[in-house]
């Protein structure tokens, strides 16, 4: 389970985040998690409470918003929004394609704030 | 008292990543060629390193390797038997390798002096796909013993490799593995992605899979020279 060094990470970058922007405090983290990006939510929301403790970020939620996988098909030129992550093809044709538009996102969006 | 929103479009590995970067031109740089192998606990990866040490070497190549485990060094002293220098990296619990453990353990060796490196990650199949090594190949191993549906079950980690190793193909029969399935299940969630058979103890396959990585290094020097 990496969700708890995921979290740390997480915590580290958003807690410089709100010194730097003299936050008193903060609200809530918003996270863009791609459905390929071997991050488990619910481990990290569990995480994410435990890592926050003593941190400038205690008492702050975060918000998670996930992404499916998009795969890009060069035959037909059209994208393609995968129900999961099992069978990458194209919508159109069927055929398989490795061509990853979106879904191997793990990224902090915002941070949102009382001064 | 007013709320904020601070934007920060930041990636939480990007420590991770741009360390990375740094190691892959630096073995660019070197022109050693480096394998991050990555499996379940079990699957094969020491042995299969172990022979494909030997072979290169027996081959006037030289290949050097690095070695993840949470707890021992046993598979350093299992390794070093090829006669390749090798290192022990002991993660302390940490499920899997991360790009700062590859570069505190490059200390003393003259990358240039290396054709090959290979690294065998910690035993998981979800962990390892998030951290960027600065490899030049990712190789899924999977072995005949686990189960054709392995790659539905993990497919970040499927999907982030670049060359699939099928381990332990001397068991295929006693196990009645079904060969077709796995492939379509590979090719599901890792289109085109090459797949090789092996044994670690036969030896059934492993000529050619070292021949076949040698081409890859091949391509890979030439992919660098075209982009100078
Ligand atoms: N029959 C057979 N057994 C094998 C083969 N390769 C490995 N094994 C056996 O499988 C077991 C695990 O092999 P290892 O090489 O230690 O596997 P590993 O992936 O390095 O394991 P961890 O580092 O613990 O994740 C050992 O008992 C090996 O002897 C093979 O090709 N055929
Ligand atoms: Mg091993
Ligand atoms: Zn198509």
């Amino acid at each position: 389970m990496h969700e708890l060094s995921i979290a740390h990470s997480l915590v580290e970058i958003a807690s410089e985040a709100a010194c730097q922007a003299n936050a008193k405090r903060v609200e809530a983290v918003t996270l863009r998690l791609g459905a390929l990006s071997g991050v488990v939510k619910d481990a990290l929301l569990f995480s994410y409470d435990i890592v926050i403790e003593d941190t400038p970020l205690a008492g702050s939620r975060l918000q998670i918003e996930e992404l499916p996988v998009v795969v890009y098909c060069p035959d037909c030129d059209v994208q393609s929004t995968l129900p999961g992550v099992q069978q990458f093809r194209c919508d159109r044709c069927g055929r398989p394609t490795a061509q990853i538009i979106q879904g191997k996102e793990l990224e902090i969006i915002s941070l949102e704030y009382t001064e | 008292m007013s709320t904020r929103i601070l934007d920060l479009h930041q990636g939480i590995l990007d420590k991770n990543d741009r360390l990375a970067y740094e190691l892959r031109r630096e073995f660019e740089a070197a022109g050693v060629y480096v394998a991050n192998l990555v499996s379940s606990p079990g699957t094969g990866k020491t042995a299969f390193l172990e022979r494909t040490l030997s072979m290169l070497i027996e081959q006037g190549c030289m290949a050097a390797a690095l070695v993840g485990d949470l707890a021992t060094e046993n598979d350093a002293r299992r390794l070093e038997r090829s006669g390749a220098p090798v290192r022990q990296i002991v993660t302390a619990g940490i499920c899997h390798l991360e790009a700062n453990m590859i570069a505190s353990h490059l200390d003393g060796w003259r990358l240039a002096d290396f054709d090959f490196l290979f690294i065998e990650n910690v035993g998981n199949l979800v962990c390892p796909s998030s951290y960027d090594l600065g490899e030049a190949l990712r190789v899924v191993l999977l072995s005949v013993t686990e189960g054709e549906d392995k790659p539905l079950k993990y497919p970040p980690l499927f999907n982030s490799a670049d060359l699939a190793v099928i381990t332990k193909i001397d068991l295929a029969e006693a196990v009645e593995f079904d060969c077709s399935a796995t492939y379509a299940n590979i090719q599901a969630v890792c289109p085109g992605i090459p797949v090789w058979e092996t044994s670690a103890k036969t030896g059934d396959g492993m000529a050619a899979w070292v021949e076949y990585l040698k081409r890859r290094k091949l391509d890979w020097q030439q992919a660098i020279r075209s982009r100078e």
